[in-house]
């Protein structure tokens, strides 16, 4: 990439480019603040976010847009718990795993009404149940008849969950809403931890509470190969350019996996979200 | 603190702003960020004007006024963090199973990858090593352990939370994100080797800014937090333009 080009090419159609970047300075000290602590393959991404200050992009109804975003997630989580525990009462196991599950859907429908409150006016229409398809298209045909598939697929979505939250957590940048958005995120991420000992505790052997390297060095570590979208990535052990597999004694790359999570883009959870939504209904 | 500002900073702001005041200068670094190989050399340049974390004679600063004091904050909670896990780690309760042994290993070794990834990070602007004190804690008694294994996990989960807002920089917000998601799966299997179904107990949490009405989890501002903390460490860690 060369970046000089670029620089010159924006200014064929935007003379003010270096005006603009000029009154942001502190967008050009952050920027330099990259130069010093990230190696050069990050530069770009850096580079990307200087343009992105410069031009002020992050505007309300960007924030409005991730809110809905997280909304539709939100509904989609809410209705699959929802329907295991109304609509398949034998489905989970009683005592402590339908408490569990019963504890999840709950969070799930405190955050489809915190959002929607969030956004007054401004929030989607609602997704009902029968908007959904949780088999997935006959992916998944006994995911309200076998306990293991549903918990499967719950934990991808909650994987999947927190992967999105962090995804788009720069868009909410110095905003108030971040820290709601966190404050989900960490929610999302303890039910995922929780499913994937629910899940270890009936079989599924190796499966950690934390996202590991998957068989032979993969994303996935489920051994659910139709959830691969959920785990793009995850196999990542370089963060901000720094390797993590070595960098102390005993950081295998395993390790270095698990230390840290990864995020999924807009794009990558609308395609996950889509499987599970009807024709005419998809985001 | 009288010598709590460097005098290395302001220097070094200055310097910066002098490089953008002309356009023909900012269009040459532009040029010279773009001319492949010289982004080498853009990296070298700015490590001759690295920030330095000035030694306090009684402690470390933290200073909120950029993000190095954010990432600096993190990496004095991560060192906590990994000493109290490598002592777990390596002389685990006798009651622990060995499922719990293997997973505090794991753990000990995500949290020293933290600490490791923010000291690289950082570099000269990273404050030194701080003393710990884990008096209060029985290393031998596995409630002990789990109960501050407990303490540590959530009160991360909430620092992280609490100062995401702070954090400027795209890069390092996005990695503070992916670290606090793996203190919470830490979090929620250590509460339920207490009591399962705790996983995400959101009214106990509530000191710490959790919500169970709104599902949120805890998040808490940088003082109230090494308030909390500071019960476990030995090094005074002085707190500016927070």
């Amino acid at each position: 990439m060369n970046i000089v080009n670029i620089i010159e090419e924006i200014e064929k159609v935007d003379g003010e480019i270096y005006e603009r970047l000029s009154p942001r300075r502190t967008a050009m000290k952050d920027f330099f603040n990259f130069g010093k602590k990230i190696s050069l393959a990050a530069l770009p991404l850096a580079m990307g976010s200087m343009f992105k200050k410069a031009y002020g992009q992050t505007t309300p109804s960007g924030v409005a847009d991730v809110l809905n975003f997280a909304l539709a997630l939100e509904y989609l989580e809410y209705h699959y718990y929802n329907h295991a525990l109304v609509a398949a009462p034998t489905l989970v196991p009683a005592g402590a795993p339908t408490a569990a599950i019963t504890t999840i859907r709950n969070h799930e429908l405190a955050h489809v009404n915190l959002l929607k409150g969030a956004l007054g006016a401004s929030a989607r229409a609602e997704i009902t149940y029968a908007m959904t398809d949780f088999t997935a298209g006959g992916t998944f045909p006994l995911v309200y008849s076998d306990y293991l598939t549903f918990l499967k697929v719950a934990l991808g979505f909650e994987d999947t969950g927190v992967r999105a939250y962090k995804g788009q957590a720069t868009a909410l940048k110095g905003n108030a809403v971040l820290t709601t958005a966190l404050q989900i995120h960490a929610v999302e991420a303890r039910h995922a931890s929780h499913i994937r000992q629910m899940l270890a505790a009936n079989g599924a052997s190796g499966l950690k509470p934390w996202i590991s390297l998957g068989p032979g060095g993969i994303a996935n570590d489920t051994g659910v190969g139709a959830v691969d979208a959920v785990y793009v990535r995850e196999n990542n052990d370089v963060q901000a350019g720094i390797t993590i597999t070595g960098i102390a004694t005993g950081i295998t790359k395993a390790a270095a996996v698990e230390s840290f999570d990864e995020t999924l883009s807009k794009a990558e959870v609308v395609g996950i979200a889509n499987l599970f939504l009807r024709t005419g209904f998809k985001l | 603190m009288k010598n709590s500002k460097s005098n290395v900073q302001p220097d070094v702001l200055h310097e910066e702003s002098n490089i953008f005041n002309a356009r023909l200068q900012r269009r040459s670094f532009l040029q010279y960020a773009g001319a492949g190989a010289a982004g080498i050399a853009l990296i070298a340049a700015g490590c001759k004007k690295e920030r330095r974390n000035e030694m306090m004679p009684g402690g470390v600063t933290l200073d909120f006024k950029d993000d190095f004091g954010v990432l600096n904050y993190a990496y004095a909670l991560e060192q906590l963090e990994a000493a109290f896990y490598i002592q777990v780690a390596s002389n685990p309760p006798s009651t622990f199973s060995p499922a719990e042994k293997a997973y505090f290993q794991d753990i000990q070794f995500h949290e020293i990858a933290h600490r490791e990834f923010f000291k690289k990070a950082l570099g000269n602007a990273a404050i030194s090593g701080l003393e710990v004190n884990f008096s209060s804690i029985n290393f031998t008694d596995s409630s002990s352990v789990l109960g501050a294994a407990k303490a540590f996990e959530d009160l991360g989960v909430a620092a992280y939370n609490g100062a995401g807002v702070r954090i400027k920089s795209d890069v390092y917000l996005t990695l503070a994100g992916q670290i606090v998601s793996v203190e919470a799966r830490h979090a929620a299997y250590i509460r339920d080797l207490i009591s399962n179904g705790s996983f995400a107990d959101l009214t106990s949490l509530k000191d710490l800014g959790a919500s169970d009405a709104n599902g949120l989890d805890g998040a808490l501002s940088p003082d109230k937090v090494l308030a909390i903390a500071g019960k476990y460490i030995k090094t005074k860690i002085n707190v500016i333009n927070l």
